[in-house]
């Protein structure tokens, strides 16, 4: 009888182990499945900007100082060419400073009703705002999953087996924006924001 | 939150799965008592009969129509999506040219990323009422439709809300389920207008046959009536408890896929103002028919049982409360807001 509970026992140890190991594993693909996404994103948004600049290089001449601080921040960002989730915060730096260039250039763009009056800039508008997305949403979802996967790591008791399963805590995409961390202004005059 | 989530997300695939499998069990089965019923009682009928005359063996329509209840089943899984647009009139956005068609492309390409699942195939219904709806089997084979009125109406923070929405239904698998439902209900109907038919043609000929052999069959009398008055109605309610069934399935996972357009938008508030807009519109969805609407982000036949909920809209609305998903929706907003003003402060 006892040797049947012990069996029983270890035998529901053994499931649980099998269970734990293979959802830590599971997770961590996934998050590095994420972190590709992201890459893909990036490729893309580097790969738009040149044209970007072309096409508001003629109407912008005296906006010079702008559109340059935007192809320095692309060709460093396409410099970085750190691979896998290990690297991120050197891509995320370099992404991060490409992004608030991309928004004071967007700023000034708002600024220049003739410039958006010529369809083209209207579409380039909203391919890197799309791209502005889809960059921000793959951030998102690597975050998600790798908090997941550390959450799990971290928790009693798939913890014990974290190190069987060479878990290792995933680094998150630091949100280092300009705008965020400045602190917010209060405008009362009523209107709407650029 | 993403832990909590992503344990409903699970377990809401689980359902989805378990009841797609049990509804085309239910289905087959429904099938096999109409076709093994009939064959019963015509035995029954039959049993008493002279030597000469026919008697009913062999179970021919119990599996003639099993069969065909698999048939249907299979084609309802292999076809359903592909009806369910065709029925719609949705046409594919393959190479969009105009502005407005480029950008829903963009939108749902940006909410599959969040969502974390492949693009699904994006289609417009030329409709001027304000719709959306997704169907397909899983997240390899989904389609994500909307109205031209919908992309008339919302801005583009609003369609990334419906469409975020709509995201939610195919990475939960409801659409699975739904799209089920919606092939299944189209063909018990298909049937049962058919079966009536002949049926009514055969209770002719039944009743000629039985008068002859009347004297003989007494003892099996009663039991005989019974069967047959159950089988008669199964045949007529069976359209009836068909749609029953996509009500009471559709209502729920409204709110569910509320909850993850908010997760992948961060945005409740843009669904909230999406949804106000779609119900300001009002005017009934024409292209979208009964059958399919249990898979729409709103209720496209412009039943007011949509506008409050209770026992009798609870049991024959498709679509929870409009009012009460906008209030849940700023209710999250606002937790967020509270949370990041928080933090600043």
């Amino acid at each position: 009888m006892f040797s049947w509970i012990l069996l029983l026992v270890i035998a529901g140890g053994v499931v649980w182990l099998i269970g734990a190991y293979n959802g830590l594993v599971s997770l961590k693909n996934q998050t590095l499945n994420a972190f590709k996404q992201i890459d893909v994103q990036l490729k893309r948004r580097h790969d738009l900007i040149p044209n970007l600049v072309n096409a508001v290089k003629g109407a912008m001449e005296f906006e010079r100082s702008t559109l340059e601080a935007v192809i320095q921040a692309r060709n460093q960002a396409v410099k970085v060419n750190a691979t896998g989730p290990e690297g991120i915060k050197q891509i995320s730096q370099a992404e991060n400073a490409l992004s608030s260039a991309l928004q004071r250039l967007m700023v000034v763009v708002e600024q220049y009703p003739q410039l958006k009056a010529t369809g083209n800039i209207g579409q380039l508008q909203e391919e890197l705002t799309s791209t502005e997305n889809k960059v921000a949403f793959a951030r998102q979802l690597y975050n998600d999953t790798a908090t997941q996967y550390n959450t799990k790591q971290q928790q009693f008791p798939t913890n014990m087996v974290a190190g069987l399963a060479k878990a290792q805590p995933a680094d998150l995409w630091e949100i280092e924006d300009q705008a965020e961390k400045a602190v917010p202004q209060v405008d009362l005059s009523m209107k709407p924001k650029v | 939150m993403s832990d909590d989530t992503s344990l409903n997300l699970f377990q809401q695939q689980e359902a989805n799965r378990r009841r797609t499998v049990l509804l085309v069990i239910g289905f087959v089965a429904f099938f096999a008592w109409l076709g093994f019923g009939g064959d019963y009682i015509y035995y029954l009928s039959t049993r008493g009969a002279p030597g000469a005359a026919y008697h009913h063996v062999f179970p021919w329509f119990g599996i003639a129509l099993t069969v065909v209840a698999l048939l249907t089943a299979w084609y309802a899984y292999a076809t359903g999506p592909e009806k369910v647009l065709w029925s719609t009139g949705a046409r594919a956005v393959v190479d969009p040219t105009d502005p407005q068609e480029k950008q829903l492309v963009n939108v749902v390409e940006e909410m599959a990323i969040a969502a974390g699942i492949p693009r699904p195939r994006i289609w417009i219904v030329d409709d001027p009422d304000p719709n959306a709806f997704a169907t397909g089997t899983d997240p390899l084979h989904a389609h994500v439709a909307v109205t031209r009125g919908l992309l008339a109406l919302c801005s583009r923070e609003e369609l990334q809300a419906v469409v975020g929405h709509e995201l939610g239904h195919v990475k939960n698998l409801d659409v699975r389920l739904m799209t089920m439902l919606a092939a299944l209900v189209g063909a018990v109907a298909l049937m049962h207008d058919g079966a009536t038919r002949v049926l009514r043609g055969g209770a002719n000929l039944g009743g000629g046959g039985g008068s002859r052999g009347g004297g003989k069959k007494g003892g099996a009398g009663p039991l005989l009536l019974i069967l047959l008055v159950v089988w008669i109605l199964s045949w007529i309610l069976a359209p009836i408890i068909t749609q029953i069934l996509a009500l009471a399935v559709s209502r729920k996972r409204e709110y569910l896929a509320d909850a993850m357009s908010a997760q992948f938008t961060r945005n409740p508030l843009a669904l909230a103002g999406a949804l106000q807009k779609i119900e300001g519109a009002g005017a009934p969805t024409a292209a979208i028919k009964r059958g399919a609407a249990h898979l729409c982000i709103t209720d496209p036949l412009g039943r007011r049982l949509t506008a409050r909920e209770g026992l009798f809209a609870d049991a024959l609305a498709t679509h929870p409360p409009m009012a009460k998903r906008i209030a849940i929706l700023r209710g999250m907003g606002y937790a967020q807001l509270k949370k990041e003003g928080g933090g600043v402060a």
